[in-house]
Parts: structure tokens; sequence; C-alpha cells
């Protein structure tokens, strides 16, 4: 099932329904079609309106951002009567640290995590996919139930293990594990995608005279382009919106990520300045989206197969 | 497909590689090497924690002392802990109520998507986007407001003349508004079910309408059963996650589970115990009746999944 699955360009088979209609002798099917059109423009209609209703929120909180606080509670429409683009100056500067601090902070978790996924995640997946070794079977069954494991159970003796290698209040908790393959996920969609490239081609590099590294780093890497890319877009928006870990482990002004310095804005300004808070949020969404837009190919493959949010 | 398939046909998977020859006979150095750091993880950082975790459930511990043994009193307090009780009301009504919403809104519309409709690419990405942002701070941020008293919602209400009320500050309905948050991520299962539905081959509904099968014939007939593995696949996934909901209720009612611990979610209460109140222990015991729910619940989907999924393999 995996394999068709992936490939979702290719067209559903509609054509022999059609080529059946065509053949059909003129007459009721015109009118069938006809009375089809008006149903498909009334599906339509629902479905844009569903889609409207569905961003409504998130249109709202990108047309509040842009109003003085006070109209964000009585304009319940997207069309800002009044245009106020000091929420974003305001919210940038409203915590101890300028907004682009945060950013910067999340950036760097999120640099590490990508290193980390793309290469440890990628070497495991080299071997189980590719390498015959003892207990295959087993680790690999280990493999799969470590990706259902919730973060929950081991969070507490993480903490109590960084915390005594001093490593609270700095991203190395954050990083560390996604350099050690923790995100097993990954590893089994590698797997997955590895299992697909022709075995021939790394007999041929063998009989060449090719070690696994260099069958790895020249065939294997460069031909999985598409399975990293979904690696590198899910890591990026997992890491991006993590919150859970991050609340955890910087608790430090300082070391804050964006989910964090907007939780504190949450407290620290209440109902007052909903405006600024609106518009820190866009920013913080503003990557997610751009990665949404332009790796949508990615992510639709990527949760087909894999089933991730 | 995916995970659950791997674990379902886990021996086939193993067997295969190896039956179809060309590798060497052991790789054992060169796997060592390329398992290095998943072995060092697994060990430092899954299985390490995990192991001290049962001890810890087993001691009063506040990482300020070392560890005092005390058996198994976490557990039995946990018994007699009313909030943690509550705390799992909360979180299995959440579960039982948007799972099943969710599920169903993803698979309607995908339904509603499917087979060559026009636009079909734009749908998805419009119904999708939510999925995305919804384990957001940003968005939990935002639902807070929505659902607010002077909120987006009340807003609305009121231009219709209706009077609406604070919906995240009380009780009876906060916990509603976190489950319409999980109902409005139905993108990702949709996505998965409008997969699903291209693998059914376009010949079974040709076949069955020429032998006069209508469309709800061919629904209930072809298209369910055909696809009951996947919604099988998407209720373990929606259930596992849904047990894990943690960033919306501590951003929505600011870090304490309210109004009257509504909104007290499991992961909250364990989050308050452990880092707030510094009850490492009594923290880790919870921990593991969270992995014994979660490994239970999802046991008991595989277990009934013998009586309504059919694999066509």
């Amino acid at each position: 099932m995996t394999d068709a699955t992936v490939r979702d360009a290719a067209p559903p088979a509609t054509t022999t329904l059609t080529e059946l209609a065509a053949s059909m002798p003129p007459g009721p099917p015109r009118r069938f079609r006809r009375r089809s059109s008006v149903k498909s423009a009334l599906k339509h209609t629902g479905l844009i309106a569903f889609g409207f209703v569905m961003l409504y929120p998130l249109l709202w909180m990108i047309a509040s951002s842009f109003k003085p606080s006070a109209l964000i509670f009585r304009e319940p429409g997207l069309i800002p009567s009044e245009v106020d683009l000091s929420n974003y100056s305001e919210g940038w500067n409203a915590l101890l640290h300028p907004f682009s601090h945060y950013l910067m902070n999340s950036a760097i978790i999120v640099a590490g995590s990508l290193l980390g996924n793309l290469l440890a995640c990628s070497l495991a997946a080299y071997a189980f996919a590719r390498l015959k070794f003892k207990g295959r079977t087993l680790w690999f069954a280990i493999m799969l139930m470590s990706i259902m494991l919730p973060i929950h159970v081991i969070i507490v003796p993480q903490y109590i293990l960084f915390s005594q290698l001093a490593w609270i209040n700095t991203f190395l908790p954050l990083i560390v594990p996604k350099l050690l393959a923790t995100d097993a996920f990954f590893i089994f969609l590698m797997v997955q995608f590895f299992r697909g490239i022709p075995t021939e081609l790394d007999e041929a590099a063998r009989l060449d005279g090719c070690g696994h590294g260099r069958i790895f780093f020249r065939i294997m890497l460069p031909l999985s382009v598409p399975a990293l890319a979904t690696t590198a877009i899910f890591t990026f928006i997992w890491t991006w919106n993590d919150f859970f870990s991050q609340l955890i482990f910087l608790t430090k002004p300082d070391m804050y990520t964006v989910p964090v310095a907007l939780r504190t804005f949450v407290d620290s300004t209440g109902q007052s300045s909903w405006g600024s808070l609106f518009a820190m949020s866009i920013v913080s969404l503003i990557p997610v989206f751009l990665v949404f837009l332009f790796g949508q190919k990615y992510l639709v493959k990527g949760i087909a197969t894999t089933g991730i949010k | 497909m995916s995970v659950l398939g791997e674990l379902r046909s886990s021996r086939k998977a193993a067997s295969g590689p190896r039956a179809r020859g060309g590798l060497r006979r052991g790789d054992g150095r060169a796997a060592a090497l390329f398992l290095a750091p998943w072995f060092a993880g697994l060990l430092l950082i899954t299985a390490g924690p995990m192991v001290a975790s049962g001890y810890l459930s087993l001691t009063n511990y506040n990482l300020l002392q070392p560890p005092e043994w005390i058996g198994l009193d976490n557990y039995s307090r946990m018994l007699e802990d009313p909030r943690l009780l509550n705390s799992l009301q909360v979180t299995f009504t959440y579960v039982f109520v948007s799972v099943p919403l969710q599920l169903a809104a993803a698979l309607a519309l995908a339904l509603l998507l499917d087979r060559g409709l026009k636009g079909l690419a734009i749908y998805r990405s419009v119904y999708y986007l939510p999925s995305l942002l919804g384990g957001s701070v940003a968005i939990a941020i935002l639902w807070r407001q929505v659902f607010g008293s002077d909120g987006l919602v009340n807003q609305v209400l009121a231009f219709f003349g209706v009077q609406g009320q604070g919906w995240v500050s009380h009780p009876d309905y906060a916990l509603g508004t976190l489950m319409a948050l999980n109902v409005w991520t139905f993108g990702a299962p949709m996505v998965i079910f409008l997969a699903g539905l291209r693998q059914i081959p376009q010949m079974y509904y040709e076949a069955a309408s020429i032998d006069g099968a209508g469309k709800i014939r061919q629904f209930r007939s072809i298209t369910v059963p055909l696809l009951t593995p996947i919604i099988f696949f998407n209720l373990v996934l929606q259930v596992i996650n849904a047990f894990q909901t943690f960033t919306q209720a501590y951003v929505v009612s600011g870090g304490t589970g309210g109004p009257a611990d509504s909104t007290m979610f499991y992961t909250l209460y364990l989050y308050q115990r452990g880092f707030g109140a510094l009850d490492m222990g009594y923290a880790s015991a919870m921990a593991w009746l969270l992995l014994a729910i979660v490994a239970g619940m999802t046991a008991v989907n595989f277990l009934a999944s013998k009586y309504w999924v059919f694999y066509n393999d």
C-alpha cells in the first residue's frame, strides 16, 4: 500500500467511466450533465463557504492585528475601520528582549534539530533498510514502538539528567536528542523510502568497491531528496510549534523561544493589549505558513504515508 | 501502510530483503556504526529515562533531597487524588467526544473531495492548514480570544441578537472550546482518508454500477469496507494524540486547567505536579499510568479491529 500512497501525482482512474458516458447515445446524458453541473456548482459553493468559515478565525486574527485593541472587541468583520500598525512595533518590544531575540532562539533549535533528524535518522534508516545484522527485526520493532511512546513518560528523568549535566536553560536538551535520532518517526519514514530504491544500484556500487559509507552518501542520500524534504519540513514545523519541552527546559527569559515568549506575553498583558499579542502571534505563524506554502507537495505525501499532523 | 501496518506485518517486512539476497552475509560492523547515534539515543534519552522513571515512581523525590523509597504509595495516592481522577475524566471526555467528531468531519470532507473534483489541491490545502497551526501557542491564544466573553463568537452571536457568555471562563463550556479546536484540525486525517480513497480501484465501482448498485449501496459495500484499515489507522493515531493534549489546555486556561479544573488535562496535571510542585515521584507514577492507558487503548483498538477492519491482502 505504501508506495502507491506516496505517488499521489497519479490521476485517479476516472477515464473509463467518462469514456463510457461519451460512447452513449445523445439525449438523456446531456440533461444529466446539465443537472450534474448545477450539482457541482452547489457543491463547490458549499465547500468554499465551509473553507471560509474554517479559516475565518485566522483571517480575523490577521485583520485584528492591524486594529487598535479596543476595536478587536467590537469588530467581528475582516476590514478594519481604522488601520494601526503600532501593534507590531509595540508587540515586538513588549517583552524583556525584542521579539527577534526569541525568533533567533527558535531558529537555533530548529537548525540543530534539522541537522540531527536529517543525518542521524537517515543513518539509522540505512542500517534497517539495507544492512543485515543480528536482531534487526527486534531492533526495528523497538524503533517502531518508540514512535508511540508519550514524551511525558520520560520527561521527568530527562529533566533530572539534563539538570545534572547543567544543561537546563541551554538549547542542548532540545537539540542533542535529535542528534541521537530520538525522533524515530523519521527513521521509519526514511526506511520506507530507502526500500523503494532498487538494490541493484548499491550492488553495482559494491562491485565497484564502494563501502557502505560511500553508498549511503553518494547513492542513497542523493536519491532520497523527497524523503529528506518531508523530514525537514515536519521537523521544522514540529520544532517551531513545540511548547511542552521548551517550557520545561527553558525557564530563563534570555533563552525563551517564540512559543514560550508568547505564553509569557499572555500572562503579562492580560486583556489590555490583544492587538500586539495578535500581531506577535501572526509573526510566530509566518514561518510555518511559508513552509506550508512551499513544501505542500512533500507535506501531503508525508501525511499520506505516515499519518502525522 | 504506515507504522501500524508495519507493526502488523513486521515479520513479513523483516524477511523481505533477506530473501532478496545480494547483500553480504553479515554487515554487523557497518550496522553498529550506522546505528550508533540511534543506540546511544535509545539508551540515554529513551530507555534509560524510562527505567529511571519506573524507579522514581516508587519514591518520594523533589529534586533537592535524594529519592526516598516509598514502594507503591504514589500509585495508591493516585487512586485517592480527586484532582487526578477529575483530570482522567476531563481527558477521556475530550478523547471520546472530539476524536470521533474530528474523524467524521475528516471522512465526510474526504468523500466530498474525492474523485477528480476540480480544485482538489486548493481545498485540501485550505482544510489542512488548521492541522499544521492547531498545536501552536498562537492559535491557542486566538482561541482564548475567540471564545472569550468579548470574543469573536459572542460578537457574531450579538449580531444575531443572542447574548453569549465567556465560553472559556465557564466550567461547563471551556472543555467544549478545546474540543472544537481539535475538531478544527480534521485536515490531517482527511488527507490520509483521501490517500486511502485513491487506493480503491475504480473498477469496483464500475462493476457495481453495471450490476445496478446505487451510490449508497456502493458506499456501504465498497468504500466503507475498503476504507476500514484507514479509519482504524486514523483512530489509533488521533486517540494517542488526543490523550497527550497539553499546549492548548495550558494556554487557554493560563496554565491553571481552570475554570474549576474543567480543562485540567492529564498531561497538564502531570506538569503541575512534576514541575510546579516538584513532586517528581508522583509525576513519574502518573507518567506510567498515562503509558498504561495509551497502550491499553491502543490494544483495545487493535483487538476490536478484528471485528470491523477489513484487510484486503
